[in-house]
């Protein structure tokens, strides 16, 4: 297969940046959005060429690092499948593929397509925690957990941080992460004691950062790679109620 | 948001249902205004009832603007460069038409006021004569036209605000989210064709 | 048994463990946790500790250090601490809770970790893990960490291979990921109170040494290119395993070996390179460029039953080929753990069955995972409730769903056990560099059980770690060291000097081909099967493929910038010297154990036959420059409760 992308191109955070086109060949359906890159980045450096930067690692769709808007969608058109898992079968031989690095305030450009998102960092260590020193905890069948709760967190509990969310929404609001975390930890027993203080922490943040305000588009969840639903905003919602005086 | 889009939601429901009274003939409708204007009258005096009413249905406007225009502010100030290509959004129609549809139905609002309620704007322009007022209002096309494009814009603001309301107060939907937007298009439709079915009567001259 | 050739190595003098506590194995770790020295809450305010990697390993440690009191400054290469590769874990984390009442105890789950390593780990450390085991449970379901519940709100737990009892705590298919929010969150809190430092985008690329003690790190910042050093009073490294020798491994593209090897060549000893796990169920190779190959997690052996066609190169498709013509080979072989043998086992078993040809899929490297009779018995929900999101990425990567066609599934390498070696206290032979996780040599012997690693990295970080590192904080304050010391300017300048060495190069060959070469060579001689000639041929290999490497490479400019191609170059750089000295430690570990398997040296049924009388030994090696011949420090490995015997798992 063979494709001609169109890349963002930026030397660093001073830059203006461009969109720089480039052919790539002997792509095979079986690789990876990113393998393909990897073939026109060897490529790019044996011609002597700067190569296009991007964030990645484990390459198993689980640890966040990789995110880039491929075609104007959040992690490509395959639904609920980070780019390292999108495979080039989903393309069409001969397809210009435009790809664009995560658009946010909060999210600056460090080089084309590698972007800062340390914002979600500052928001976890706002409250997305529930405090408890090593070797203090009680046994662990202390506290039994029903398998609704139990699910219904887990659900919540599977946001990878890639800020796929924040990319999409057309308000630039990381209210999806926030929400998940939030009620990752809500819905369990653990997480009680700090619930209403974390809710409203977490969002202060959230708000302090520069990220905008959630207006129930759905393009989060509609991007989101692990599927995290709409609902956890409304859980949130609900803690940030209860928690006003 | 939530709590003025709810209360403005109550308004326009019974504002439409109001409407309706016009199939039933112009001493009803006349009558229910008298009504309305002297409803709780030995409290509030003439009147009070309604400019109570008004007060808080502008508090509620304006409070519904002002935070959609923070929300829009934020929304441009957390998105200063914008994707060269950008899919269109998914969330639906209702969705995207959220903040251009509410600048219709802001100007409608304020024509509105000036044909109906302060009359300088209507061929009739008679307090008391509501029907007539009506009735001579629409009988222009432009001014039937420009209701329906609002109330035609209306419908998706409510569809699209009755969910986002209720994520805003923490009703999380879950499961029942099909019900929950079988209802938002419910309310909906039923708002804009009550709405709708005014100008419609009296241009083909069922109501005249 | 083949004579040992010492011309590639010298020998040294042995070693012990300074702090291996004697009497009682079940009172050895009570005993070490009341004798080691405190420091008052007003001193640990005053002394810095960095921690360098934010895996399991190094959160929980960071976390843990500062809910004590020091002051804490921890490293990560990735954008964010909650991307470590301990994400990735899947299958679950052992405990010896004995929730099931089905037998499960520290004494057992203690035995099966010494036996699953082939008798090469120290029965002190692993029982102290296996006594830690429950109160790690416990923390992390206070932390809120979703594991999976039975009806009654209970705990769920599940089998994993080399064990015959269940005590595997889960979270789905992402138990990893859950632990590690839960220790990343924990270290976030401290951040958030301004007593952990974090910078992210910021690699070590040397250890600082300061009259005989580790004082610092020397960094480069990911983002800006500059050359930074932090100075402290003890040095932590978690910063994970060195699977990515071989290139293609389950590891992330990240993740290297630099800090250890960097901390090796200044001093500290590096214990057993060479054993290496190679797990079974990982997804076939499919293309050239693939760069990274993606585990199944071990829990579908649970379920799953392997099995390739009798006959060799039978071209049926798998559902073409009735019941009589498959051969269930780990079931037939191994009928006591069945589908469920340790991971060395399984891997070598699937390798013999491909090599005699009777693999299936492309190249005939792969064999079936199949869940046609889990699905009978259990039910498709029920089976997708378990592994729903492991079968997604099955076939999100292949485009074949394993409840319709069975997985194709073939060994890759996932876990070195091998590391820097530490004492009882996790302490180097360099005073004040710790190592913890899968950074040191620990607990794993010759072959690490599934669901030991996160026990393992959490065990550390949370529990032994911050009370040990106390030991020897008690002797502090140290010497001054400010940035102008003499030892300071020089390693900063080296690592400036390195830097500037690999853009100078200006060759004509990429990063990746000089991986992809060493990772193929590693492969094929220093992998599942390893022999004398495969060893020796390597071992004359590297060195040549190092110089070319320094002749050749092709860096794009600028140091002072993001460049992820430097980044990569001085990894592989040091991939390069290590992958020597792991293939002289293979060469001179001529018995078989564990993952190491040395084709010499096998029983009549093709098992690994152990040699305890000539090495019985933990292989520590010193650091004598490139190219020179390492020095070996053996540390006998003594065994008073856990009597070596030939594994077997028939």
């Amino acid at each position: 297969m063979r494709f001609t992308l169109r890349i963002w191109r930026q030397r660093d955070r001073d830059d203006t940046g461009a969109m720089v086109s480039y052919p790539v060949d002997h792509v095979s359906p079986d690789m990876s959005f990113l393998e393909m890159l990897d073939v026109l980045n060897e490529e790019l450096v044996r011609r002597g060429e700067e190569p296009v930067a991007f964030d990645h690692d484990c390459r198993e769709g689980i640890c966040g690092a990789c995110g880039m808007m491929i075609n104007g969608m959040a992690h490509g058109p395959q639904r609920a499948t980070t780019a390292c898992q999108l495979s080039m079968r989903h393309f069409a031989d001969g397809d210009t593929i435009t790809v664009e690095p995560w658009r946010a305030r909060p999210f600056g450009v460090i080089k084309d397509l590698v972007v800062d998102r340390s914002a979600f960092d500052r928001i976890i260590a706002s409250g997305g925690y529930v405090s408890v020193p090593a070797g203090s905890a009680p046994d662990a069948h202390a506290l039994p957990v029903s398998t609704s709760s139990a699910e219904a967190s887990f659900e919540a509990a599977v946001c990878i941080g890639c800020g796929a969310c924040v990319a999409a929404c057309p308000n630039g609001s990381a209210m999806l992460f926030t929400a998940a975390k939030a009620t990752h930890l809500g819905l369990l027993p653990q997480g009680q004691p700090e619930r209403y203080v974390r809710a409203a922490e977490m969002v202060r943040t959230h708000d302090e950062l520069g990220f905008g305000g959630c207006t129930s588009m759905g393009e989060c969840t509609a991007v989101c790679p692990k599927s995290i639903p709409l609902d956890v905003i409304s859980r949130l919602n609900r803690d940030l109620l209860h928690g006003q005086p | 948001m939530a709590v003025t889009g709810a209360v403005l939601l109550v308004f326009v429901v019974t504002h439409m249902l109001a409407n309706l009274k016009i199939f039933v003939g112009a001493t009803a409708l006349d009558g229910y205004g008298r009504w309305l204007h002297s409803l709780a009258e030995p409290a509030l005096g003439h009147d009070g009832f309604v400019w109570i009413a008004r007060v808080v249905l502008l508090l509620c406007v304006a409070l519904h603007i002002t935070a959609a225009v923070q929300l829009t502010r934020r929304a441009h100030r957390a998105r200063p460069f914008r994707y060269r290509h950008r899919r269109p959004v998914l969330g639906g129609y209702a969705a995207r038409t959220m903040r251009w549809g509410g600048v219709v139905i802001a100007l409608f609002v304020v024509y509105h006021v000036l044909d109906m309620t302060v009359g300088v704007l209507n061929p009739n322009g008679i307090a008391g004569q509501d029907y007539r007022d009506i009735t001579a209002s629409f009988g222009r096309w432009y001014a039937a036209a420009f209701t329906m494009i609002a109330v035609l814009a209306l419908g998706p603001h409510i569809r699209h605000g009755l969910c986002g309301a209720l994520r805003s107060l923490g009703v999380p939907i879950g499961r029942g989210r099909r019900v929950v937007d079988a209802v938002a298009i419910g309310v909906a439709v039923t708002v804009t064709a009550g709405f709708l079915s005014v100008p419609l009567a009296v241009l083909t001259g069922m109501v005249r | 048994m083949l004579k040992t050739d010492k011309t590639f190595y010298v020998d040294g003098l042995s070693i012990a463990d300074g702090k291996a506590p004697s009497g009682p194995i079940e009172s050895r770790w009570g005993r070490r946790e009341s004798e080691v020295r405190l420091v008052s809450p007003a001193n640990k305010r005053r002394l810095t500790v960095i921690v360098v990697g934010t895996g399991l390993a190094g959160s929980s440690a960071a976390a843990t250090l500062a809910e004590l009191g020091y002051r804490v400054v921890s490293f990560c290469y990735q954008d964010s601490p909650r991307r470590a590769h301990s994400i990735a874990a899947q299958g679950g984390i052992n405990a010896a809770k004995n929730y099931r009442n089905d037998g499960d105890s520290v004494w057992r789950l203690c035995h099966d970790t010494v036996k699953g390593g082939d008798f090469r780990s120290r029965e002190s450390n692993v029982y102290r893990l296996a006594e830690i085991s429950s109160r790690i449970i416990d923390h992390c379901v206070a932390q809120g960490v979703p594991f999976a519940r039975e009806y009654g709100g209970l705990l769920d737990t599940r089998s994993f291979g080399g064990a015959q009892v269940s005590r595997t705590f889960y979270a789905r298919g992402q138990t990893g990921q859950q632990l590690l929010l839960g220790a990343y969150q924990a270290m976030a809190k401290q951040i958030g109170a301004g007593k952990v430092r974090q910078y992210p985008r910021t690699e070590m690329l040397d250890l600082i040494v300061v009259d005989g003690r580790a004082r610092g790190v020397v960094t480069r910042d990911l983002v800006t290119g500059e050359v930074i050093t932090y100075l402290a009073d003890a040095v932590v490294l978690a910063t994970g395993g060195y699977g990515n020798v071989f290139h293609l491994s389950t590891n992330a593209k990240g993740c290297n070996a630099t800090a250890i090897w960097r901390a090796h060549r200044r001093g500290a000893l590096f214990a057993n390179p060479c054993y290496t796990q190679i797990h079974p169920t990982c997804i076939p190779v499919s293309n050239d460029h693939q760069c990274k190959l993606t585990l199944m997690s071990e829990s579908l052996r649970n379920d799953g039953r392997v099995w390739v066609p009798t006959r060799a190169r039978d071209p049926r498709s798998p559902d073409r080929i009735p019941e009589g013509e498959r051969d269930y080979f780990l079931e037939r072989t191994y009928p006591r753990f069945g589908n469920l043998v340790p991971r060395d086992i399984a891997s070598r078993a699937v390798k013999r069955v491909c090599d005699s040809g009777r693999g299936v899929g492309p190249g005939g490297r792969g064999v079936y995972l199949d869940f046609a009779d889990a699905l009978d018995r259990l039910g498709r929900a029920s089976i997708q409730a378990k592994y729903g999101n492991l079968f997604q990425m099955y076939q999100r990567i292949t485009g074949d769903d394993p409840c319709c066609v069975p997985m194709r599934i073939y060994p890759a390498v996932h876990y070195t056990m091998g590391g820097l070696w530490v004492d009882y206290d996790l302490h180097s032979t360099i005073p004040g560099l710790f190592v913890i996780g899968e950074a040191n040599f620990s607990d794993h012997g010759a072959n690490r059980l599934g669901a030991s690693a996160l026990m393992q990295g959490l065990a550390d970080g949370y529990f032994v770690l911050p009370n040990t590192i106390g030991d020897y904080l008690a002797d502090a304050p140290f010497e001054e060291v400010d940035l102008d010391h003499p030892a300071v300017t020089a390693t900063e300048s080296e690592v400036r000097g390195r830097i500037a060495a690999l853009l100078a190069v200006d060759g004509d060959r990429t990063v990746e081909e000089f991986h992809r070469e060493l990772g193929q060579l590693m492969w094929d001689h220093c992998g599942m099967e390893r022999t004398d000639r495969g060893l020796r041929s390597a071992l004359a290999r590297i060195p040549a493929l190092r110089e070319e490497y320094w002749q050749r490479v092709k860096v794009p400019s600028g140091g002072r910038r993001f460049n992820q191609e430097l980044e990569k170059a001085g990894r592989v750089a040091d991939f390069l010297e290590l992958a020597e000295l792991m293939c002289v430690d293979a060469l001179h570990r001529t018995e078989s154990c564990g993952s190491h398997f040395r084709t010499e040296s096998q029983t009549d049924d093709g098992e690994a036959r152990r040699d305890d009388t000539n090495f019985g030994y933990v292989a520590a090696w010193e650091y004598a420059g490139v190219g020179r011949p390492p020095v070996l420090h053996r540390e006998e490995l003594g065994f008073s409760y856990f009597e070596p015997t030939q594994r077997s798992y028939q």
